[in-house]
């Protein structure tokens, strides 16, 4: 049982750093635009490459 | 008769926006706010709904010189454009109109930031206590499962790290509760906060003490899961009432004006709040007042119909005040501020308001009364189980036990869910509507009216005049479009829009007051005052009316009319039909209200109101017994807005109207039935949850007293009072939306 002393506190540690990203994410204005980001996965932006000379595909 | 028809806006718009007006009278540079690094504005766009518009917007922007971020906010119609470089705030907004966007300037609302700063307080708040539910249930449940064979020494430490979990977090997650529950104790009042509060302290303390003397009952997690429930609760209610309110208030922005102030340096555009008293403002002939300003120079016609409910203009000329929201008819006007902005108002008035949101906030709520009966309840009951366990001979600690469990399982926890829970539900119902709820409370004041009363300007009517056709006017119309269309006058422009589509003529001269000229082939046409076509004598007409004279003629006259609104006989008929008794109270004359009240099959009116008459009416009627909903858009209005028991007002409305009803209406006029059925509909739920809450109590109250209430019980009676709650709720939002 004494794993258990070991377990517990790892346990907690990583529920507290889910919470602090939590508290990041809402404090970053992660959760303002909930409409917006279900849209914006959406927007085609790999435009076809208006330089050919440019470094972008292989 | 034609039926009522919610127009809800589907696909995105293709082609430049043809919404007049917006483009020529803001100058959107007056709400740049420059930092050192860029210049940043703030603009509301209407019409943006999916990840298209999202791209076409942002990367029209981004094309534009010198801009940094473009970011389009989806929920709630906000843009926040940062750039560098000289390129001016017209071309970005001109930009956003071009691909049909509706857009105006919007400025720094400070209600809703706080607003903001509540919500996410509160969201960081449950995912704590969402955080310590979950680890201390996850210790909770190995006790219980573990019950025979767990030792002492391992329950006890499990009990105490469950402990040191849970008592920051209520410290810090319960602090809402607790800050709300003195204060209400302080006014000596008790509100629902109070049970919760003791609830709480009394689950710690208890748990705290069993923990520590190594008892077998640790009620940790459910101290946790009734602040994670309750603040879910608070959560969703402030996120609606953020949203309406960011809604009401984008509805005003879209008016947001620009004031051209004369200075030493000629004239410049700036932002109404910047207006000082004693500022020289020039009104353009089609621009509406934004202050209240005396006229120094200039003659013209006002239409004060947001003001005094009046429909025919009336004559403005040195030494007369106008009143914010009138438009200027005739020509431009010079004038001196007389207040420092917009919402400044007549002092009489806004003692009216003051009066009677007071008596509105005095109103009692049915949760205020669920508290009153449930707290003497709950709290002698706990009591008598306390005596009654150490008359029988059980120990004292026992008989405490037995007595906090009771508190802790009678659940402050659905009770306090069962009226926001069912506001939630309904007032998202009405925001899907285009309607915008400013409270919750106002559901159950909404649910009782009995009686409605309207304004008629703007409200049963469209507010703007419509060319009344008669069978000369109509001979002669495709000749005075042709004058017509060339000028930006609110008549010229009904007029032209009743004509369609066609021809100018060449040359048109306009005379600001006077009308417009013009001379085809040696004949010459005018259109505008009846001095202005040659009539010596100005012959008396229902409204307010246009001449045309063609060549040698005799001139015809374009009579216009504030129409009532297309839906508005199905809707008022429909609210009859409900049992509701109608009335209008209007600012106007007899007989332009009296046709009204007939072609709307009202019996009830008044005309002449003025706003302290309207808000007389408004005493008596609750004198009588009546609870009245008022329907108003205008200033006159809002004194009777505040005094009534409930009141709306349309998204056409001026601020002050706006801030005073309860919620803020953006459809037809049938949105006024909805929100009646809608706060009924509520009501019923909230009742339904009460009554559940109290049927729970009734097998809750007999388990906890004869002291079979160990943690287990209390958690899973808990999260199913407020589980059923809910649902119960939800079911509100299913079964009538079809």
């Amino acid at each position: 049982m004494t794993i258990v002393m070991y377990l517990i506190p790892i346990a907690i540690f990583l529920g507290l750093i889910g919470l602090a990203a939590f508290i990041w994410s809402v404090r970053s204005g992660q959760f303002d635009d909930l409409d917006g980001a279900a849209h914006r996965i959406l927007i085609d932006d790999d435009k076809p490459a208006s330089d050919p000379e440019d470094k972008g595909a292989d | 008769m034609t039926a009522a028809v919610i127009t809800a806006p589907t696909g995105c718009p293709t082609s430049p926006s043809t919404k007049p007006g917006h483009k020529s009278r803001v100058d959107f540079d007056a709400f740049v706010s420059d930092t050192s690094e860029d210049q940043r504005i703030d603009l509301s766009v209407k019409g943006a709904k999916c990840g298209g518009c999202i791209a076409k917007i942002e990367g029209a922007l981004r094309e534009l010189p010198g801009v940094g971020t473009a970011r389009l906010n989806l929920s709630t119609g906000l843009l926040n454009v940062r750039w560098q470089g000289s390129l001016s705030a017209n071309a970005i907004a001109e930009t956003i109109s071009s691909l049909g966007y509706q857009v105006s300037p919007h400025s720094v609302d400070t209600v809703e930031l706080d607003q903001k700063r509540e919500e996410r307080n509160l969201l960081i708040a449950m995912g704590v206590a969402g955080f310590a539910a979950a680890n201390i249930m996850l210790l909770s449940v190995s006790v219980w499962g573990g019950a025979e064979e767990m030792g002492e020494a391992t329950r006890r430490t499990f009990h105490i790290i469950s402990g040191l979990i849970a008592f920051p977090v209520v410290l810090f997650s319960g602090s809402v509760f607790f800050r709300s529950a003195w204060t209400a104790l302080r006014n000596r009042n008790v509100n629902m906060d109070v049970p919760i509060t003791l609830a709480i302290w009394l689950a710690f303390l208890t748990s705290a003490w069993e923990a520590v003397t190594g008892g077998p009952h640790a009620y940790f997690d459910a101290c946790a899961m009734l602040l994670f429930f309750l603040l879910i609760g608070r959560f969703l209610d402030a996120r609606l009432r953020r949203r309406a309110h960011a809604a009401a208030y984008q509805l005003a922005a879209l008016r947001n004006q620009t004031v051209t102030r004369l200075g030493e340096n000629g004239a410049e555009s700036v932002r109404a709040e910047n207006i000082a008293a004693g500022d020289r403002i020039l009104v353009a002939p089609g621009e509406r007042a934004v202050v209240d300003l005396r006229v120094l120079r200039g003659r013209s016609e006002i239409d004060e119909s947001l003001v005094s409910g009046e429909s025919l203009p009336v004559s403005a000329t040195r030494g007369s005040t106008i009143y914010s929201g009138s438009l200027n008819l005739g020509d431009a006007l010079e004038g001196e501020a007389l207040s420092a902005s917009s919402d400044s108002l007549l002092a009489d008035i806004a003692t009216m308001l003051e009066a009677g949101e007071q008596r509105r906030s005095s109103y009692r709520k049915i949760a205020d009364k669920a508290v009153s009966l449930y707290v003497p309840f709950v709290h002698i009951t706990a009591l008598l189980a306390f005596l009654g366990w150490v008359a029988i001979g059980a120990s004292v600690r026992d008989a405490i036990l037995v007595a906090v469990s009771t508190l802790i399982i009678t659940c402050p926890c659905a009770l306090a869910l069962a009226a926001p829970v069912a506001q939630m539900v309904a007032a998202n119902r009405l925001f899907r509507k285009g309607i915008f709820l400013k409270s919750g409370d106002a559901l159950e004041r909404l649910a009782e009216i009995d009686h409605v009363v309207f304004d008629k300007t703007g409200t049963l009517t469209l507010g703007r005049p419509v060319w009344q056709k008669t069978k000369q006017s109509a001979n002669a119309l495709k000749g005075a479009a042709k004058l017509a269309r060339a000028s930006r006058h609110p008549l010229s422009q009904s007029l032209a829009a009743a004509a369609g589509s066609g021809e100018v003529h060449d040359d048109v001269e306009e005379r600001p007051g006077l009308g417009l000229h013009a001379e085809v082939d040696g004949i010459s046409y005018r259109l505008g005052s009846a001095e202005w076509v040659g009539l010596s004598q100005v012959p008396e007409t229902d409204g307010p009316t246009l001449w045309y004279g063609e060549g040698d003629a005799a001139p015809v006259a374009f009579v216009f009319k504030d129409d009532t609104r297309d839906e508005a006989v199905s809707a008022l008929s429909a609210l009859q039909d409900c049992g509701y008794a109608l009335e209008i109270l209007s600012g106007d004359r007899d007989r332009a209200v009296a046709l009204t009240a007939d072609k709307l099959g009202i019996d009830r009116w008044t005309a002449h109101a003025t706003p302290q008459a309207k808000a007389k009416r408004l005493e008596e009627l609750k004198h009588e017994g009546h609870r009245v909903l008022m329907i108003g858009d205008g200033l006159n209005d809002a004194p009777a807005l505040s005094i009534a028991h409930a009141a709306l007002a349309p998204g056409g409305a001026i601020e002050i109207s706006q801030s005073t009803a309860d919620a803020v209406y953006t459809g037809s006029l049938t949105s006024v039935g909805q929100t009646l059925r809608i706060a009924r509909a509520a009501k019923r739920t909230m009742l339904e949850n009460y009554g559940l809450a109290a049927a729970y109590n009734f097998i809750a109250v007999p388990i906890a007293v004869s002291g079979h209430a160990t943690p287990l019980v209390a958690a899973i009676a808990m999260s199913a009072s407020s589980m059923i709650v809910t649902l119960n709720a939800l079911r509100m939002g299913k079964s009538s939306t079809s």
